[in-house]
């Protein structure tokens, strides 16, 4: 054997590592995974529209589908993404290559996005279907430039929920003020219910108490500034917030920091609880035939100055991106979703929401459908929802953190208030 | 005369070039270009859209005094190394020395022990939930306790590791196991010939042969209490009394929040925390060479 050999040897190594390796690395850099669905398609005049959609659930998707199902005037294709994995890469998916019309939030959370120029301007839309939409649905779709970039198209509002027959049958009445309120907690308790279910592991349920609070105490434009991080977290009027609901800790079911959402919604269907302060998606947890059963109230009033005029009723819509191929047939596309009988589809085929335009049918609602319908009409001002309502990162790395350690420890408000407005103060600048 | 030897042909040369240019640029392009961009968007408050805004150590200044769960997860981490360390391998040892001596039903109680390590711990982090769930989980309701065993920040990280470490164990008793099988019997004769007690046998004279596998198990343990992450994750989202540094980094780069800048400072202090355990073992290693 000469030195050849080993040479050839290195030879031969260096040309597997650039058969095998090199390529595998390329498509390791590559960043495939554009996870897809097949698409509802109807042949039109205005070419192919792609939607990214984060209709990941059954329901939702389906009722998504049979809405494009009626529209003709492009071709739409649908890139169907895990809800949350869609609302986590939303920074990305913007940035990169995003669909010319995405599902989004209402509020802050659509503001966030128009003002960093990652949407396109809809008012010529809004021009055409504004008739449709109540003002404070307007105000949600309006960014802060005072253009509007969305289109809502349903959503579905946050009130105290109980089972009818359970009420019935120990005479329970729904409250109208904190005191009456404060008082039937106490009766349920004596009757040996858990007067109020909540649970608090995921971190998000927690701020509706914190929402309906604030806005009952220190009405819905302080709400909304306190959100936009124009208030200080250690004024009295937040720290009022929090005793308030510090004096209704003792009747909130235990240990709800270990509690998901559904759990706390079954011990409501099972009579173990007397109410639950949550989104009309509460609904799901119970079975089909128990669902008539399901009443609300609006969380009573504190502040007789604020009333009952504020709740929160996140808003699910459409926007169109700053880079969208098609904005002619993704314009079109939303004046086909904001139209009432696209929206009275999904309701029929979701029960925990509400159509969004105020021209929708409402008599194919369910009870529970309407008696919401009826609450947000009579409500002045609609809030999105703390998550929705102000920054993304505030909300996720301080409000849940924040909020969770309030209710592991409801006496140390001071200490806690002091710690939001530091971080607030790192944040918003 | 000197005749000078070309040791290099040229045809030595360029393969050279191009083994070392290829290892150099894929561990540059993998490892150190993006150790160093973290590092430097550590200095920045990126937010993963707009433009880059140099604001050097103001990060991990807001780190140390505005964000309370740092400090939890650098406590829970290195909570998360003593325990692995001084209670989850220690007794994985145990379990390892005593399943040696070819107990009877030795092998059942070695499946038993061995059957959580082909879990993910995210799985891990599921069952976990099964048996502390305060509602529905098992340990309430044998023992009848109504404890909130993931809920309560005093507790929760206790009974997480030892979930955690319910799988550690089973991993270190067969490396030990391994080792153990391949210490020599005649060792432990001469021992027990001069008298040694059963004690003195294992930690005077099998113990020290086990050097190499005592090594690997440290180095196994370190890993896995610094890349601890999908058994908090999935039980709350590492969130109320479970934080970690890598699920601060997480929460802070990939959620929705974008705050890139941020988390890549929690990133670079981890790495710094990872660093110090990687130098004092290869200077450990280096100078018994």
């Amino acid at each position: 054997m000469d030195h050849g050999a080993p040479l050839s040897r290195r030879n031969l190594l260096l040309g597997a590592a650039a058969a095998a390796g090199v390529p595998a690395l390329l498509a390791g850099c590559s960043s495939g995974a554009r996870p897809s669905a097949g698409g509802a398609s109807a042949s039109g005049g205005l070419g192919t529209v792609t939607l990214g959609s984060n209709a990941s659930d059954e329901v939702p998707k389906k009722s998504l589908a049979t809405v494009l199902a009626s529209f003709h005037s492009a071709q739409v294709k649908v890139n169907t993404v895990d809800h949350n994995t869609f609302q986590e890469n939303i920074n990305r998916y913007l940035k990169g290559r995003p669909d010319d019309v995405f599902t989004w939030f209402a509020g802050y959370r659509m503001q966030f996005f128009a003002e960093q120029g990652l949407a396109t301007d809809i008012s010529d839309v809004w021009r055409e279907i504004g008739g449709d939409y109540t003002q404070a649905f307007k105000d949600a779709s309006t960014g802060t430039d005072g253009k509007q970039y969305f289109v809502p198209f349903t959503y579905y509002p946050w009130a105290v929920f109980y089972r009818k027959s359970l009420w019935r049958q120990k005479g329970y009445q729904p409250p109208r003020t904190l005191d009456e309120f404060t008082a039937l907690a106490r009766k349920m308790k004596a009757d040996g219910l858990i007067p109020i279910a909540f649970a608090d592991k995921d971190g998000w349920p927690a701020m509706g108490t914190f929402d309906i609070i604030n806005m009952r105490t220190n009405g819905y434009d302080f709400h909304i500034s306190l959100m936009g991080g124009k208030e200080s977290w250690t004024d009295p009027r937040v720290r009022q917030v929090f005793d308030t609901w510090r004096g209704l800790m003792e009747y909130h079911q235990p240990a709800a920091l270990g509690r998901t959402w559904q759990e706390a919604a079954q011990s409501l269907q099972q009579k173990k609880t007397g109410m639950y302060l949550l989104g009309m998606f509460v609904a799901q947890q119970f079975p089909e035939n128990e669902r008539d059963d399901i009443d609300f109230f609006t969380f009573p009033e504190i502040d007789p100055a604020h009333g009952t005029d504020s709740i929160d009723a996140p808003i699910d819509g459409y926007m169109i991106s700053a880079k969208a191929k098609n904005v002619d047939g993704a314009k079109a596309l939303l004046k086909h979703l904001a139209q009432a009988a696209a929206q009275n589809v999904a309701t029929g085929l979701d029960p925990g929401t509400l159509a969004a335009s105020s021209k929708a049918d409402t008599s194919g609602y369910s009870t529970l459908q309407k008696r919401g319908a009826e609450l947000v009409s009579k409500a002045k001002h609609i809030a999105q929802f703390l998550d929705r309502d102000t920054r993304p990162d505030f909300a996720s790395t301080v409000m849940i953190p924040s909020l969770q350690s309030f209710v592991g420890k409801p006496g140390e408000i001071d200490s806690l208030l002091a710690g939001i407005e530091k971080q607030k103060a790192t944040i918003f600048r | 005369m000197a005749v000078r030897t070309r040791r290099y042909s040229a045809r030595d040369v360029t393969v050279l070039v191009i083994g070392l240019g290829v290892a150099i640029v894929v561990n540059v392009g993998l490892i150190w270009g993006p150790t160093l961009a973290s590092v430097g968007l550590s200095g920045t408050d990126w937010n993963g859209i707009g433009p880059l805004r140099w604001v050097g150590g103001r990060n991990y200044a807001d780190l140390a005094g505005a964000y309370p769960p740092f400090w939890s997860a650098v406590r829970n981490n290195l909570l998360w190394l003593g325990f692995l360390g001084l209670v989850a391998t220690p007794f994985g040892l145990l379990c390892a020395v005593l399943l040696d001596r070819r107990l009877r039903l030795s092998r059942l109680y070695q499946s038993a022990l061995y059957l959580p390590v082909v879990l993910s711990l995210a799985v891990v982090g599921f069952i976990a939930q099964l048996v502390y769930s305060s509602d529905y989980g098992v340990l309430n309701a044998v023992t009848g306790l109504s404890v909130d065993w993931l809920g309560d920040r005093s507790i929760n990280i206790w009974v997480v590791m030892v979930a955690a470490g319910w799988r550690h164990v089973g991993y270190v008793m067969i490396i030990y196991l391994a080792g153990l099988k391949a210490v020599d019997p005649a060792l432990k004769e001469a021992a027990a010939i001069d008298g040694a007690s059963e004690a003195q046998t294992f930690f005077r004279v099998v113990f020290p042969t086990l050097r190499p596998v005592n090594v690997i198990v440290l180095v196994i343990t370190v890993i896995e209490a610094l890349r601890a992450f999908d058994i908090v994750y999935a039980i709350n989202r590492g969130r109320n009394g479970l934080e970690l540094l890598s699920v601060l980094v997480t929460e802070n780069i990939v959620g929705e929040a974008s705050r890139i800048g941020f988390g890549s400072a929690i990133a670079v202090i981890l790495l710094a925390i990872s660093i110090g355990f990687i130098v004092t073992y290869l200077s450990q290693l280096f100078r018994e060479e």
